[in-house]
């Protein structure tokens, strides 16, 4: 669990290497260079972010994101909506691992009503988010490819993906927002039959890792263009806040599914490692991505065996009010880290509602990693660092 | 000095109380103990810690979580606005009448308030995944607190979005523009006198179409009208 | 052409028309059976299935799409430069189809330079793209443009020496002595299929494919037209038939360029023990079947490969594919003259 102090190769070499730009383009900003802005429509760009470039012929001088063409006011819109609404709201925050957005939020409003959900919810809670993870994780696998100019691997990854959506819809009855948590537990149990075809698809998902380990990461063009490239050293990876596959990339074994031992949720329940690499290049962004798709599906395979029965949901009052308090409460969610920070003064709605979304975290790195590297390795750090734009904007 | 780990907070909290968190105790010993009198307030509950800090001490206090109680990394710097603004609430209230100048401030949270304004950052140790929420007071007419941007490089956009949604200036910013909203916009929206626009043009209806809760039956209907 | 006696005017009427028909069908082949149907089943889907049966007359329903679309310019663009730059990509595809041949008889023009001409002509484009980068006032555009011509130029060099190797086999620049050299040679004495250069030059065959790729600015060399980054690189303003034109350039082009590696490597419209005027009937037949061949590995590599950034592509060209061609040539020429 410690902070790997040693860096690897790559990160002394690439950090040094990104000083000396720094040093470089400091003396030449007397030059004029271009200034680009890249999106807010763009196909390199996950939605509307836009980022102001200045540019010496293909190297960046600066970089300036500006985020907010997503804003909807989330922290605001919480104030005015009782808790369960609030539920639906939250969903659309990550919207391509929705459920997963869901969870730190109820947790949060359970912990301070002093209520646990009965083991059989948390095991499927737990289920589905280590689903939610695979549907997310899945699209970034493919698309890092179509970032780089590989068409076809992102096809595969639709394909495939598909079937976790229809998973997610077999159980909650929406592939996308299934606003499917209550405050105690969940709306419903699960569906006869669903077990198997979830070991099935798993069987399938794997077979999926395997085909873009092949394609993608064997590929040497792929690893020309993304190993060196964008890397992060651990400390400046924590200072910015950065989390999930991204600091693990970088070295630092940490992982709230594992380390946080007061969480309801049932993944010590399974046998599952946690995956670092340490080079904190893109290369090692997507390949920690990768293992930790595998993973999640022998997380789920694991808990589904061994799914304990019980009622879903716990003896909850009819009308919610949740007495005063404050809770903070962060999960390991397929983009980072994500927590819900709820103040309570004892109505039927929070008083406030702040939302740490890993994205947001993550993209404020821009503008120290993309300086001194060229055009296209701006696409592929971007891509690498995967971040969504609900949740980076809220 | 130190306050104890209060256990006269609200009665919920009683039963948790009683055990007790050696962990936590001994990071807010040592704040105190390096701190003394800047450490207003502190409060453990439910595995996590709460400290008040006066706002002189903010950049400070940071700065010693992170470089001496090891919590390197950043979680969020946010604020909070302790106004209690009915009008902004999940019930069924509308009164037009309302306006800020009536409003006062509700009951503060953990580890206290004095003032209307908050600033509070996380802060999280990796290795031994403990983590700290510090808050500080502002000051309501002229919300300033240190910047800890050259203590953790990544508070900048959150300091930005701060600023840009409570009007909290951070001294020492490298530049405090805006992050989500256009660049002229005026206001700082997440202040609770800064009126919800949908709540402005129309009355919150109320819950209609009520879901019955998992096993049980439909609602009576007396159950919406009697908000 | 003196299968008939006719007169300068009408030969000379009969070659254009030969050659604009080329110039579309070519590309409408290319384009249905690799990007559409190729493609397409590659990535576990079918592709166009409504225009014609299969979708075969999708292509043709594309251009017509492109055809009545509303011919627009950027406000700040050089409005002849602009209005220009397609044509000349254009003429440079044209060109190529004319000394191709197609048969002992089969042939546009048969150029003693046959060759030479080919590969100066090719590099005509270069300028249409620079043309369309700059006078499209618009930054991606000019960074593609920009980054074309510093590819283009760059892997012309690798392509041409290439080639030097299999002129100096066959001893001759013409493309119709080429493909006779290789009817009429024999590997080892056995005379049976002739001696195709693909296998002697087999090297030269390697960088000629790759050399032809980043001509094209396929993937993965597209850096040009990079579609997550520069949208559509040079062509990103152009809509319309002009759109149309570059589009059929592309693909033209690829056309020309696996009829060129066909004729130089694989032996072009010959079939071993077919002569005189059965050649000219099933040359052109062989010929088709050899550039879908060539064809296919260029689009298969295409669709699977990321893409090169421009410093590595520039390095792949510099310093590994023309020492490689260089040396490739000093050991043609040794062994030509010792052998």
């Amino acid at each position: 669990m410690t902070v790997t102090e040693t860096a690897s190769e790559w990160q002394k070499a690439s950090y040094i290497a990104g000083q000396a730009a720094d040093a470089r383009v400091n003396v030449e900003l007397e030059t004029e260079g271009m200034t680009l802005n890249i999106g807010p429509q763009h196909p390199a760009t996950h939605g509307t972010l836009r980022i102001v470039v200045r540019l010496d012929g293909e190297q960046v001088l600066w970089a300036d994101p500006v985020p907010g063409y997503m804003h909807r006011g989330y922290e605001k819109l919480c104030e005015v909506r009782k808790y369960l609404q609030i539920n639906t709201l939250v969903n659309r925050i990550d919207w391509l691992g929705s459920f997963a957005n869901e969870v730190p939020y109820i947790l949060a409003t359970e912990q301070l009503m002093g209520i646990e959900a009965p083991t059989r919810a948390q095991y499927i809670r737990t289920v589905l988010f280590e689903l939610s993870r695979i549907a997310n994780i899945t699209l970034f696998l493919g698309d890092m490819g179509v970032q780089l100019g590989a068409i076809t691997p992102v096809f595969y990854a639709f394909r495939d993906r598909e079937h976790v959506l229809n998973l997610i819809e077999g159980a909650t009855g929406s592939r996308f927002h299934p606003n499917y948590n209550r405050i105690g537990g969940l709306k419903d149990d699960l569906p006869k039959g669903w077990i198997a075809d979830v070991h099935a698809v798993m069987d399938r998902v794997r077979n999926f890792c395997d085909e873009m380990e092949e394609l993608l990461l064997g590929n040497e063009i792929f690893s020309t263009r993304c190993r060196g490239i964008g890397v992060i050293p651990a400390a400046v990876a924590l200072d910015y806040g950065m989390s999930g596959a991204n600091l693990r990339a970088s070295g630092v074994d940490w992982d709230l599914r594992r380390d946080d031992t007061s969480s309801p949720l049932a993944w010590k329940h399974a046998d599952w490692k946690v995956w670092t690499h340490p080079d904190g290049d893109s290369f090692a962004r997507y390949w920690v991505r990768l293992q930790e798709t595998r993973e999640a599906s022998k997380i789920i395979d694991q808990l589904l065996d061994g799914l304990p029965s019980g009622p879903i949901m716990a003896k909850v009052p009819r009308i919610i009010k949740v007495p005063e308090g404050e809770a903070y409460v962060q999960t390991e969610n397929p983009l980072g880290v994500m927590g819900y920070y709820v103040v309570s003064r004892g109505d039927l709605g929070p008083f406030r509602v702040k939302i740490r979304s890993a994205s947001f975290n993550n993209v404020s790195i821009c503008p120290w990693i993309l300086r001194g590297v060229y055009v296209p390795d701006i696409i592929t750090i971007l891509a690498s660092l995967y971040f969504i734009l609900g949740d980076i904007d809220r | 000095m130190t306050d104890t780990p209060t256990t006269e907070e609200t009665p919920a909290e009683e039963a948790v109380a009683t055990e007790s968190d050696p962990v936590r105790e001994a990071l807010v010993e040592r704040l105190a103990a390096q701190f003394k009198d800047a450490i207003l307030d502190t409060h453990i509950a439910k595995g996590d810690l709460w400290v008040r800090v006066a706002n002189g001490s903010w950049h400070d206090v940071v700065s010693f979580c992170k470089v001496t109680l090891n919590m390197r990394w950043f979680d969020f710097l946010s604020g909070i606005d302790w106004l209690n603004n009915p009008n902004l609430s999940a019930e069924k209230v509308w009164d037009a009448d309302v306006t800020g100048g009536d409003l006062a401030l509700t009951t503060p949270g953990y580890a206290g308030a004095e003032t209307r304004f908050q600033v509070m950052c996380r802060l999280k140790n990796v290795e031994t995944n403990v983590g700290i929420t510090l808050k500080a007071d502002l000051d309501a007419d002229n919300p300033t607190v240190a910047s800890v941007v050259d203590v953790f490089a990544g508070a900048e956009w959150h300091e930005r979005e701060t600023w840009e949604m409570y009007g909290f200036v951070f001294e020492g910013h490298p530049g405090l523009r805006h992050l989500y909203l256009p660049g002229a916009f005026e206001g700082h929206p997440l202040r609770k006198d800064f009126p919800l626009l949908a709540r402005e043009i129309k009355p919150w209806p109320g819950l209609v179409d009520k879901e019955p809760m998992p096993g049980e039956d439909a609602e009576p209907e007396e159950e919406a009208a009697a908000e | 052409m003196s299968l008939l006696a006719l007169s300068y005017t009408w030969t000379t009427v009969i070659k254009v028309g030969v050659v604009a028909a080329m110039t579309l069908v070519g590309p409408l082949i290319f384009v249905y059976v690799f990007l559409f149907k190729m493609m397409s089943h590659m990535q576990s889907r079918l592709g166009p299935m409504e225009a014609g049966p299969h979708g075969t007359l999708q292509p043709v329903v594309e251009a017509i799409k492109f055809l009545q679309k509303e011919d627009i310019f950027p406000e700040r663009a050089d409005r002849l430069v602009f209005a220009a730059a397609p044509f000349v990509v254009l003429a440079s595809t044209f060109l190529l189809y004319a000394v191709v041949p197609a048969g002992p008889r089969l042939v546009v023009e048969n150029l003693n330079t046959g060759v030479f001409f080919a590969m100066a002509v090719s590099s005509i484009s270069v300028i249409g793209i620079l043309m369309a980068g700059w006078a499209s006032a618009n930054k991606y555009s000019l960074i593609g443009g920009l980054r074309s011509a510093g590819q283009l130029i760059a892997y012309e060099l690798p392509m041409i020496l290439a080639v030097v190797g299999v002129v100096i086999q066959a001893g001759s620049l013409s493309l119709q002595d080429i493909v006779h050299s290789q009817a009429d040679g024999s590997m080892f004495g056995f005379s049976g299929i002739g001696n195709p250069f693909i296998i002697t030059q087999f090297i030269g065959f390697i960088i000629f494919l790759i050399a032809a790729q980043a001509e094209l600015t396929q993937t993965p060399f597209d850096m040009p037209v990079a579609e997550s980054e520069l949208v559509a690189g040079y062509m990103t303003e152009y809509t319309g038939i002009r759109f149309l034109i570059f589009f059929i350039s592309e693909f033209g082009t690829a056309f020309a360029f696996a009829a060129l590696a066909s004729t130089l490597f694989l032996g072009g419209w010959y079939i071993p023990g077919v002569h005189g005027t059965a050649a000219d009937v099933l040359g052109p037949i062989a010929l088709m079947a050899k550039i879908m061949v060539l064809g296919f590995l260029i689009f298969w590599i295409r669709f699977t490969y990321p893409r090169f950034r421009e410093d590595q592509l520039q390095r792949i060209a510099w310093k590994v594919l023309i020492p490689i061609s260089l040396a490739n040539i000093v050991i043609t020429s040794i062994l030509k003259v010792a052998l």
